[in-house]
């Protein structure tokens, strides 16, 4: 069984938890007995917080929508297409008819590097996420 | 925290989750913090078993209620009313600190001349709290030696969301309250990586470490740090604006990571045409939430236990969280797909690892600049500012002056609600979270613990209007505002006050977002979320 510390995704308190695994199976959990956040406690959410991640209803594959309809794909054709769409639109609207949103959820390079993507590759300021909500 | 930027120059929580256990005072308003926060709420919970007190100022009775040593229900939106009561009576009775007024801030006469305008029996007609306990309450705060005021979503989830939260900090510093271990103006932060996100440049006026694009200086030292010739110098589109651009059909695609609007933002019809009128809408996310089944391409991402990174929770603490397992099938981490797509449009970006990011990020980002992967493995987090790795982080903010030196009062007056009862929509909506759910639900709904503890969503509704409409207990009622009708079950508990109805947006059988009024506050365009007009009907 391995031990895997991890910040808890649910809240703004940020406490802390080890995730136990077997193989590629989050078993349980484990509240961090030092980490000066939570002390070794959990709120209901976070001692249940590695449920969700086995949902059969994860998604596992890229979707393009073909004639209506959301297909599945390969990572080359999906992204392939985000790139190309991407382009064309800033090329024929401008940078500023895109735009991105960032998340709350994930962490702190992806947020830096999605910022930068939209600043530095697209070309616009039009970045945000849902702190205001 | 456009509003505490404003006051003291740095828009986060003051101080520390630790300084709860040391508070003398506790002033909660706007937080559920036992739902929404459950870990500071039982901090709360605690302290008041040891001694320390507690005042509430909050319109429903929520669970904290039980242990408030005052609990001043005020009307629906009339906080900066309250507020300014608050000071005013503060400052007629010469409860302030002297020495903090005159050594740490500007602005005081410009405070006195606007709270003078709320004496309490001004304020009791505005917000039905009795001058007895505004009288109790400002004294209560101003006179505690420690006292920490704690706000969330209630405060700032308004059209003078703004106001309200400046509000607070001038009530703070009229007091002294800040800058010291144990007190301070902390907003707290409802998701895992909120104030990361903003600490990030996740925002359309500014860079990671809220270096502003319109700088000049900064514009350029970014432009030198990517190797890019131009970065855009106007300020970008707010989510809200971008609804509207989208609208207008000016905005022609958008890019969402790890979000769901169609279920957060307010006014879910409008978003709606707001999506369909794109021309191309992506969604990074890990389930095909509301939002993914409306766009063109989904790409599938890996969850928080498949990576490796860090999220920086309400009190500026920094934590690194570890790779326990592999993503499902094909998903990837967030920062490996933009890496990918930002190489496939032209701008190659070849970083190995989190940890390689992080340097980038450590470089560019003055208050981030000391805190590295390998620092972070070794401890339980640090707070920022860490300006350099030798700095131990900053567990509270201001302490000998404000980030931007002396703290402004910048006095507000009240404004109500925009869209208040009137004779048709005779109920007041305020929405919020509960315990056992987290935001639109996408994760906590499928943990069936939480789903057994709360599988649908309720209206609560005061038992005298119940009576009046003949609604019991489940029976399920429509719920209309002028943006949309929804239907749910009816829980009759005096935990709302009279006229008022309280639900959640956590499921999305009832889309309570359908009714919500996207009226935002003009400054830091935050909805409303927290009040709008609705009529309600028993149905058969």
């Amino acid at each position: 069984m391995t031990r895997t510390r991890t910040v808890c995704p649910f809240c703004g308190c940020g406490c802390s938890f080890y995730l136990l695994s077997e193989r590629d199976r989050v078993t349980g959990i484990e509240p961090s007995p030092s980490n000066p956040v939570n002390k070794g406690m959990l709120c209901v959410k976070g001692w249940n917080a590695h449920e969700f991640i086995h949902s059969p209803e994860r998604l596992t594959k890229p979707l393009i929508r073909k004639h209506g309809e959301q297909v599945e794909s390969t990572w080359d054709e999906a992204l392939k297409l985000v790139a190309d769409r991407l382009l064309d639109i800033k090329k024929q609207f401008g940078p500023r008819a895109l735009a991105f949103l960032a998340s709350a959820k994930v962490t702190n390079e992806e947020n830096y590097l999605f910022m930068k993507m939209a600043r530095a590759t697209f070309g616009t300021n039009n970045v945000d996420h849902c702190a205001r909500l | 925290m456009v509003g505490l930027a404003a006051t003291f120059g740095s828009g986060a929580m003051t101080n520390s989750i630790n300084d709860f256990d040391d508070a003398d005072l506790f002033l909660v308003t706007g937080s559920n913090t036992t739902a929404q926060h459950p870990l500071i709420g039982s901090r709360i919970i605690n302290a008041v078993k040891r001694g320390a007190k507690l005042l509430l100022i909050d319109p429903r009775e929520i669970p904290l209620a039980e242990f408030a040593d005052l609990h001043l229900r005020q009307n629906i939106g009339t906080d900066v009313a309250v507020l300014n009561g608050i000071m005013n009576i503060i400052i007629e009775e010469e409860l302030y600190d002297k020495e903090f007024v005159e050594t740490r801030t500007e602005g005081f006469e410009q405070l006195k001349e606007i709270v003078r305008k709320y004496p309490p029996h001004v304020v009791e007609k505005i917000s039905g709290v009795a001058s007895r306990d505004l009288k109790k309450a400002a004294n209560m705060y101003a006179k505690a030696d420690k006292a920490m005021l704690a706000y969330a979503m209630g405060i700032t989830q308004h059209t003078t969301g703004v106001d309200n939260v400046k509000s607070c900090a001038n009530l703070a510093m009229l007091t002294g309250h800040l800058g010291r271990p144990a007190t301070g103006v902390n907003p707290l932060r409802g998701q895992s990586n909120v104030q990361g996100a903003c600490d990030m440049g996740g925002l359309p006026n500014v860079y990671s470490g809220y270096q502003p694009v319109i700088d000049a200086a900064a514009k350029k030292k970014f432009e030198d740090a990517w190797g890019v010739a131009a970065l855009d110098d106007k300020v970008g589109l707010t989510i809200t604006d971008m609804m509207i651009a989208a609208q207008k059909g000016e905005l022609k695609a958008l890019f969402v990571m790890g979000e769901n609007p169609l279920m957060s933002d307010p006014d879910t019809s409008h978003i709606e045409q707001a999506l369909s009128n794109l021309d191309f809408l992506v969604v990074q996310d890990m389930f095909l939430s509301e939002t993914a089944v409306k766009a063109d391409v989904v790409l599938p991402a890996a969850s928080f236990a498949e990576k490796e990174g860090t999220y920086t929770n309400t009190e500026r603490r920094v934590q690194l969280s570890g790779k326990a397992i592999s993503p499902p099938g094909e998903a990837r981490p967030d920062w490996r797909i933009i890496c990918e797509l930002s190489t496939l449009a032209g701008y190659p970006m070849n970083y190995s690892s989190p940890a390689d990011i992080m340097k980038e990020i450590n470089a560019v980002t003055p208050s981030y600049a000391g805190i590295t992967h390998e620092r972070l493995a070794g401890g339980y987090g640090l707070q920022w500012p860490c300006p350099n790795v030798e700095h131990p982080g900053t567990p509270v903010l201001h302490k000998d002056k404000f980030s931007k030196g002396l703290g402004t009062f910048l006095p507000c007056e009240f404004k109500p609600v925009a869209e208040m009862p009137d004779e048709e929509y005779d109920f007041m909506l305020t929405t919020g979270r509960i315990y056992y759910h987290y935001h639109t639900g996408t994760m906590t709904r499928r943990i069936s613990i939480l789903e057994r503890e709360a599988p649908e969503a309720l209206l609560e509704i005061h038992p005298d209007d119940a009576k009046k409409m003949g609604i019991r207990n489940n029976d399920v009622v429509e719920v209309t505002s002028r943006r949309g009708a929804v239907r749910l079950k009816a829980e009759i508990t005096k935990r709302v006050p009279q006229s008022v109805v309280f639900s959640t947006f956590h499921f999305h059988e009832a889309p309570i977002n359908l009714l919500t009024n996207s009226a935002y506050d003009p400054v830091a365009k935050i909805p409303e979320y927290k009040g709008c007009a609705v009529k309600i009907r028993r149905c058969v």
